[in-house]
């Protein structure tokens, strides 16, 4: 059986308030709180990228795994906001950790489920018998237009997965994967800010994939809800991922231990990734945790995951997802904010 | 910097790559040829576990041209848990803030950009612990 042998995590200290965003553009905060059921989200340092978060997840995964790097034998990258057009993210992170040189690196994009992708990819290969351990990252530091609905939940955050066969955390009993074409966000070469379809990117576009994966996987293991102890699926804001857990008949207290967004944000392709992290922190061995990733364009990648008895005995040897949420928070005001993410146009450009 | 120097650096910029005198013990960040302590020229490679605390420390108010978006930031001279010095940012704090004796960690961040076009360089930066 091939499954996770560490997983870490990694945010930024930084924070912005949903109430600071709205109040630049004359907006109603309360509302936009309701709405997205999100207080603030996460922003990276200027001298933050995809690359420096996925190294920190990446170290953090090594400590509970305690195993030799150089026995990676693939690193797989997801994110929309790779730094370098032409450049690997990976094999920076796979130098950073002590991996290199023999290790397969690719970096991904699907949207939002380009984490989730890496992971199937790595697990594949341990299946497959190609590789000993292959590690799999989501990580993000996205942008939405300034005044667009999307800048008050574009958040920066990484999570990062090592699969192996022996000393597991967590077996992997299940994956499934859905997809269609649909044009619910997209982003053009040279544009700086993603484009959405409004109300599109609801019914046909995120809750159609989740949906559709997380019944498909169910039904692919003959399994229920009541044989999870927790859920957690991609979280473009505080309520998309309780309305969808609710509706596949999920509880509360099925769903909120990898609810992250209502103090993170959207992390992109390190949303479910890091909401999963956040549930290994607390679960129980033989614990199932059904985790179903969403990107647009559309499509979600589900995994059914099985606590194992060694969970509990290396959890403590990196920071906790919470903690790493909730502790030594700096927040901002707007204009740092957006000199932090580059959102001023200079008349010096250095 | 140069693309080439940096390149050559990633072990101690990216690893945090030590040497460690097989005959004394004694930790050189960035490893050297021969021991200062004991002569010794065997050392084997170590990577600092990165945390530390601040030796002593300046605030940069007027800096070189490529870090003047970043004023007024903290520049620490560190001690390593290890035994060994290196001088670092101080980063995610108030740079009022930092304080002699104060305990911090490394984190992995981008250390510069060679302007608009050019490569990021990436390193170790300090925050608090
Ligand atoms: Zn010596």
């Amino acid at each position: 059986m091939a499954g996770i042998v560490g997983y870490g995590a990694y945010v930024p200290r930084h924070r912005i308030t949903v109430e600071e965003i709205a109040k630049i553009w004359s907006a109603d905060a309360p509302s936009y709180k309701r709405g997205l059921q999100l207080r603030q989200k996460s922003v990276p340092a200027p001298d933050q990228d995809t690359v420096t978060m996925s190294v920190e997840a990446a170290r953090n995964a090594l400590k509970r795994a305690q195993i030799d790097p150089m026995k990676i034998g693939a690193l797989y990258i997801g994110s929309e906001s790779h730094p370098y057009a032409v450049k690997p993210s990976g094999t920076t992170v796979a130098e950073a950790i002590g991996a290199t040189p023999e290790v397969h690196c690719a970096d991904l994009e699907f949207a939002c489920k380009a984490g989730s992708e890496g992971m199937f990819v790595a697990l594949g290969l341990v299946r497959a018998g190609l590789i000993e351990y292959g590690m799999g990252i989501g990580a993000d530091t996205s942008q939405g237009a300034p005044g667009d609905a999307l800048e008050y939940s574009a958040a920066a955050g990484a999570a990062a997965f090592i699969f192996g066969k022996d000393n597991l955390v967590a077996e992997v009993e299940e994956t499934y994967s859905y997809m269609t074409d649909t044009p619910d966000f997209w982003r053009r070469e040279y544009q700086f800010y993603p484009e959405h379809a409004g109300r599109f990117t609801g019914e046909p576009a995120y809750f159609k994939h989740v949906l559709g994966c997380a019944k498909g996987i169910m039904k692919k293991a003959g399994a229920t809800p009541k044989d999870f102890a927790y859920i957690v699926c991609h979280q473009p804001n505080g309520k998309f991922p309780q309305r969808v857990g609710k509706m596949l008949g999920f509880s509360k207290k099925q769903i909120e231990p990898g609810w992250l967004a209502p103090t993170l944000g959207n992390t992109y392709s390190g949303s479910s990734p890091m909401g999963l992290s956040a549930i290994l922190d607390i679960a129980k061995p033989g614990d199932r945790i059904l985790m179903v990733s969403y990107g647009s364009g559309a499509g979600s990648d589900g995994f059914i995951f099985k606590a194992t008895d060694r969970l509990p005995e290396v959890r403590d040897l990196a920071p906790k997802t919470r903690e790493l949420l909730d502790n030594n928070q700096i927040y901002l005001e707007y204009g740092t904010y957006a000199k932090f993410r580059g959102k001023i146009r200079r008349a010096r450009e250095l | 910097m140069s693309s080439p120097k940096f390149w050559r650096e990633i072990p101690q910029r990216y690893r945090m790559e030590a040497g460690k005198c097989s005959k004394c013990g004694k930790v050189f960040f960035p490893p050297r040829l021969v021991c200062s302590s004991c002569k010794g020229q065997d050392f084997e490679t170590i990577r600092l576990a990165g945390t530390g605390r601040v030796a002593t420390y300046t605030v940069i108010r007027v800096s070189a041209t490529q870090f003047a978006d970043e004023v007024p930031f903290a520049v620490g001279v560190i001690d390593m848990d290890e035994g060994v010095r290196l001088t670092s940012q101080i980063v995610d704090c108030d740079p009022e803030s930092v304080k002699t004796g104060m305990p911090v960690k490394i984190e992995f961040r981008k250390v510069q950009e060679e302007g608009k076009a050019g490569i990021l360089c990436y390193g170790y930066k300090c925050v608090p612990a």
